[in-house]
C-alpha cells in the first residue's frame, strides 16, 4: 500500500494526535498575544514559531494568493534588516528558517541552538510590524510564487484537479479559492495588496507564539515579554467572520481530463462540520470513521475493494478536523486495470452502504483506539510536531484545553457515535464527486 | 505552501550534542551483531534501525525492480499470517514498521512500545525471516507497483530522474528506476521474489541502531532473536559506475508548463582529503538554504524558480556534484544559464573569507540540532556505521569543518568545478535549449 501513497502524495492520511500535557505552559500576554511553552530537554534546541490567525481565506476577493505572496516578502527586510538577513543570521548562528501559509493560519519559524532563542525573538517581533518593501522586491518575488505555482499546480494535473473540485466544495466560503491563488490573480498582486493584508492582520492581538525545546517558561515568558509584549495591539481587529456556506442542496459531478494522467481516479468529497472550541465529539465520530472506512488494509474499503474484490488498487478515507469553519469529509477509490471510473465510483459506494448496514465492528474500532493511545507516546519524541499542533489548533479556533482533551474524546466515541455521524455526513445533496482522467480518444 | 523546498542532501552526518555523544554505546550481541545504541528511557518506547547493504542495485539485469516488489510484500503476510491477519496484529500492538528500499540498501525503520516490546519484535522477525509472498499479495502489490511506474511515464519529475541516470550510467544497475520496468515487474514469479529476499536480507551486510527504552542487554537479545537464522551473506555488489558526463544539454520533450532540470558534474568520495572543502564550497554553491548563490542568483535576483539546489551524491557506486532546479518553458534557457555562469564565476573567484566564515558557523552550529530525538539518533547512528564512520568522527567533524582554508577551498574549487563538464537533463518545452546530446 505504501508504494502507492508515495505516487498518489495527496493521501495523506490523518495522523492521530498527541500530546505531552505535562510539558506544555501557556500564558498571555498584555497586547492579547498568546503564547505556547513546550518543554523537552534532551537535546539543547529550540524551534520559535509564531502563527497568525489569518490566512488565504481571510484575503479579499480578487487578491487571492496574498497572504501567501506577504510571507514569501516578510523575508525581504525591515527598518533594521536588509532583504535576506533574516535568513542569513538564521544560518549564520547554524539555524535553519521558513515558513508557511495554509487557509486560516501563516506561520514563520525557526530551528536553532537554544542559547539563540533571543536573538530569535528579536528579529521575528520586529518583522511583525515593521516590514519595509521596494517595487523592485515585489515583481522579483511574485514571479517566485508563479514558479511555485508551476511546480506545485500547473506541472500536476491532481494539483489542478484539486483546485477545480475544491471550488465546486464550496458555494460562497473562501475555502474553494486556492492558497496559492489563482493564476490570473496572482500575477495582478501589488505592493498596496501586500501591505493592506499585513496591517490589517499582523498585530500582537492576531498572533500566537509557541516555543518548543530545551527551554524554561519562566525564561521564555521574560523573553516574549521584552519583544512581543511592546508591540502595540491593533485596535481595530476585527473579529474573524467570514463568508459562510449556505445550505447545500444540490449534488454537484466534474470530470477533469489532462494528458498527463496516467493513473485515473475518482474522489468523492462531503461537506462535514469541524472541530470546535468546547464541542469536539461530532469531530472526533468523524476521525473514527475515517480510519475505519479507509485506514489500511483491514480498512472497510480496502477489505470490500482490494481484498474481497480487485476493484480498486488503492483506497482511503479521510476527514480534516481541524479547520476554522466547515471542513470535509473524503472518500477515494483508484480503479484496478480494466475497471472504469463508473465502476469504481458504484463499488465504493455499495462499500459505504454495506458498511451502513454491518456497523462498525467493535475489534476494528478498538485497533485504532490502541494505535491513537500509542500515537501520543510516540509523539513526544518530536515536539516541533507537538507545536505544529498547537499553532494550528489555536489558529482554527480551539483552545489548548480543547488539544488536551482531544484524546480522551477520540477514546470515548462509541460505535453508535460514528454510525450517527456516518448518517448524518454522507448526504449526496451535500457533496462533489469528481473524476480525474485521460482525454477522451476522438477517432 | 512552504516557503522554499529544503535541500534534504547535505551528505555529511551531523554531529551529536556532547551528551549524546558520550551516550552512544557499541556493543557487539553473543549471536556477533554489531550494533550503536543510546539508553534515554524517557520515553516508554525504542526506535530500531537496520540498514542491509545491496538494495536494487543487485536486482539482475532481467529481474529489475524484484527488491523492491519483495519489500512491499514482506507485510502482506508473514508466517501464520495472511495479509489481513498481520496489519491486525500489529495495529494491536501499535507498532510502527516501515521498509524502504533504495538504489543501495534495504532499511526498516521500526518504534516499538515497551508495554509490548517482546510481542513487536516476533512479529517484525516473521515479516523479515518468513514472508509468505502469498499469490494473491503479490498481485495486489504489483498492480500498485505497476500503477505507479505507469504515472512515472507522465511526471516531468519521474521523466527527468529516468533521462537522468540513464544518460549517466548506461549499463550500470543505476541506470534503472528501482521499481523496475512495466515489462519487468509483469514478468517476476513467485520464486524471483523468494530469490530476491534471500539477496537482500542478509547478516554480514547489516547495520543495526537502536534509542529508546531498552537496555544494552535487552537489545543484544533482541538483535539476536531477530536476525537469528537469516542468511550469512547475499550476492555480490556491484562495481562502481563509470559516469558519462559528456557537457551540455540534453532536452526531452514533454508537452508541460514548467521544465524540470537536473545537472551533474563529477563529485569525490568521502574518504577523500578534499571531501569536506568541497562540501563547504556546495554549501556556499547550492547547498544551502535560502543563502547559497545559485538560490541568490536565480531565485532571489532573477525570480526564475522556486527551488533549485546543489549537492554532493557519495552513493555506495556513484560520485556526483548534482542538483536540480525548474522554470517556466520560456525563461528555463535563461535559468540555465545563470546556473553554467556561476560555476564558472566560483571555478574562477573562489568564495569569499566571508563566505567560507558563514558556511563554518552554520554547518558546525546546524551540527547537534539533527540529534533532537530518538528516531533521528537512531537514523545517523545506523547510516554512520553504513558509511564505516568511527564513534569518535562525530566529535571530530566540526574540527574537519574548521580546519578548511580560504586557499583550500579555492584550489578545490579551480580544479574541481567544471561547467565545460556540467551536463544537464531537461524535461518540459523549453524555449532557446537545443540538444546537444543525443
Amino acid at each position: 500500500m505504501r508504494l502507492v501513497a508515495t505516487c498518489l502524495a495527496l493521501f495523506t492520511l490523518i495522523s492521530a494526535p498527541a500530546r505531552a500535557n505535562d510539558h506544555v505552559t501557556n500564558f498571555t500576554l498584555d497586547n492579547g498575544m498568546e503564547v505556547i511553552v513546550i518543554e523537552d530537554n534532551r537535546a539543547p534546541v529550540v524551534v520559535q514559531m509564531v502563527w497568525y490567525r489569518a490566512g488565504s481565506a481571510d484575503e479579499k476577493p480578487g487578491a487571492s494568493g496574498v497572504a501567501h505572496f506577504l510571507e514569501h516578502l516578510l523575508f525581504k527586510g525591515t527598518k533594521t534588516l536588509a532583504p535576506g538577513e533574516f535568513s542569513q543570521t538564521v544560518a549564520r548562528n547554524g539555524g535553519q528558517d521558513n515558513a508557511f501559509t495554509s487557509y486560516d493560519f501563516t506561520a514563520y519559524f525557526q530551528r536553532i541552538a537554544a542559547d539563540r532563542l533571543e536573538l530569535m525573538m528579536r528579529m521575528e517581533s520586529d518583522r511583525m510590524v515593521n516590514i519595509q518593501l521596494d517595487g523592485e522586491d515585489i515583481l522579483t518575488e511574485r514571479d517566485v510564487v508563479i514558479e511555485e505555482r508551476n511546480q506545485r499546480v500547473e506541472n500536476d494535473p491532481s494539483g489542478l484537479y484539486r483546485e477545480q473540485k475544491n471550488a465546486a466544495m464550496y458555494l460562497n466560503h473562501r475555502y474553494g479559492v486556492p492558497v496559492i491563488g489563482w493564476q490570473h490573480e496572482m500575477t495582478q498582486l501589488t505592493l498596496d495588496d501586500a501591505l493592506e493584508y499585513y496591517r490589517t492582520y499582523y498585530a500582537p492581538n492576531n498572533a500566537i507564539l509557541v516555543v518548543a525545546g530545551d527551554v524554561d517558561p519562566d525564561e521564555v515568558h521574560g523573553l516574549a515579554k521584552t519583544y512581543y509584549g511592546v508591540i502595540p495591539p491593533n485596535p481595530d481587529l476585527q473579529p474573524r467572520e467570514r463568508a459562510q456556506e449556505p445550505r447545500q442542496m444540490a449534488e454537484r459531478r466534474l470530470v477533469f481530463r489532462d494528458a498527463r494522467v496516467a493513473q485515473p481516479y475518482v474522489s468523492r468529497s462531503y461537506i462535514a462540520p469541524e472541530r470546535d472550541s468546547g464541542a469536539q465529539e461530532d469531530a472526533a465520530a468523524l476521525t473514527l470513521l475515517a480510519e475505519l472506512l479507509g485506514d489500511g488494509p483491514t480498512s472497510v474499503l480496502s477489505q470490500k475493494l482490494q481484498f474481497e474484490s480487485n476493484v480498486a488498487i488503492f483506497s482511503t478515507a479521510w476527514y480534516t478536523g481541524m479547520s476554522l469553519d466547515d471542513t470535509s469529509f473524503t472518500l477515494v477509490a483508484v480503479p484496478a486495470d480494466g475497471v472504469s471510473l463508473q465502476e469504481a465510483e458504484d463499488a465504493m459506494d455499495r462499500a459505504v452502504a454495506e458498511f451502513m448496514e454491518e456497523g462498525v465492528d467493535p475489534e476494528h474500532l478498538d485497533r485504532i483506539k490502541r494505535q491513537i493511545y500509542a500515537a501520543q507516546i510516540y509523539a513526544r519524541d518530536d515536539v516541533g510536531d507537538l507545536a505544529d499542533e498547537y499553532g494550528r489548533a489555536l489558529t482554527q479556533g480551539l483552545t489548548v484545553a480543547d488539544v488536551q482533551a482531544w484524546p480522551d474524546i477520540l477514546q470515548a466515541v462509541t460505535e453508535d457515535d460514528i454510525m450517527a455521524a456516518a448518517r448524518s455526513v454522507f448526504n449526496r445533496d451535500r457533496s462533489v464527486t469528481g473524476w480525474l482522467t485521460k482525454p477522451e480518444v476522438t477517432q | 505552501m512552504i516557503r522554499v523546498v529544503i535541500a534534504a542532501f547535505a551528505v555529511l552526518l551531523a554531529t551529536l550534542p556532547a551528551r549524546a555523544e558520550s551516550d552512544i554505546q557499541s556493543i557487539t550481541t553473543p549471536g556477533g551483531i554489531n550494533a550503536w545504541l543510546v539508553e534515554e528511557p524517557s520515553i516508554p518506547f525504542v526506535a530500531i534501525e537496520l540498514l542491509f547493504r545491496g538494495g536494487a542495485a543487485v536486482d539482475t539485469p532481467d529481474k529489475r525492480g524484484a527488491t523492491t516488489l519483495m519489500s512491499g510484500l514482506l507485510e502482506e503476510g508473514a508466517g501464520d499470517l495472511d495479509a489481513r491477519e498481520f496489519a491486525k496484529a500489529r495495529d494491536t500492538l501499535a507498532a510502527s514498521i516501515r521498509f524502504d528500499v533504495s538504489s543501495d540498501s534495504l532499511s526498516v525503520s521500526a518504534r516499538f512500545l515497551t508495554e509490548n516490546r517482546a510481542e513487536s519484535l516476533a512479529l517484525l522477525r516473521s515479516a523479515l525471516a518468513e514472508p509468505r509472498f502469498d499469490e494473491d499479495a503479490i498481485e495486489r502489490v504489483r498492480a500498485q507497483v505497476l500503477s505507479g511506474l505507469q504515472s512515472d511515464l507522465k511526471d516531468p519529475q519521474s521523466i527527468v530522474g529516468k533521462s537522468f541516470n540513464e544518460l549517466l550510467y548506461g549499463d550500470h544497475p543505476y541506470a534503472n528506476n528501482i521499481s523496475g520496468t512495466i515489462e519487468s515487474v509483469s514478468a517476476l514469479t513467485r520464486d524471483d521474489l523468494i530469490a530476491a529476499h534471500r539477496a537482500a536480507i542478509t547478516r554480514d551486510r547489516v547495520y543495526v541502531s537502536a534509542v529508546g527504552d531498552i537496555t544494552k542487554d535487552e537489545l543484544s537479545t533482541l538483535l539476536d532473536t531477530l536476525l537469528a537464522g537469516l542468511p550469512e551473506t547475499g550476492p555480490a555488489l556491484p562495481d562502481m559506475a563509470e559516469v558519462n558526463l559528456p557537457g551540455g544539454v540534453k532536452v526531452v520533450e514533454f508537452e508541460t508548463p514548467q521544465s524540470v532540470v537536473r545537472f551533474a558534474q563529477p563529485g569525490l568520495p568521502r574518504d577523500h582529503p578534499d571531501f569536506f572543502a568541497a562540501f563547504i564550497l556546495n554549501h556556499i554553491l547550492g547547498g544551502g538554504g535560502f543563502e547559497s548563490r545559485l538560490m541568490t542568483e536565480v531565485r532571489e535576483k532573477r525570480g526564475l524558480t522556486y527551488s533549485i539546489y546543489s549537492y554532493l551524491s557519495i552513493a555506495d557506486y556513484s560520485k556526483i556534484w548534482a542538483g536540480g532546479t525548474a522554470s517556466a518553458n520560456d525563461r528555463v534557457a535563461e535559468a540555465v544559464q545563470v546556473i553554467r555562469d556561476e560555476w564558472a564565476l566560483l571555478r574562477d573567484n573562489g568564495v569569499t573569507q566571508q563566505e567560507l566564515d558563514d558556511a563554518k558557523t552554520y554547518l558546525t552550529g546546524a551540527y547537534p540540532l539533527r540529534f533532537d530525538g530518538n528516531g533521528p539518533i537512531a537514523s545517523i547512528a545506523v547510516n554512520m556505521q553504513y558509511d564505516a564512520m568511527p564513534l569518535d568522527y562525530i566529535a571530530s567533524r566540526n574540527d574537519k569543518v574548521n580546519a578548511v582554508t580560504l586557499e583550500q577551498i579555492n584550489r578545490v574549487a579551480a580544479e574541481m568545478l567544471d561547467p565545460e563538464q556540467l551536463t544537464f537533463v531537461v524535461v518540459g518545452q523549453p524555449e532557446g535549449l537545443d540538444s546537444t546530446i543525443d
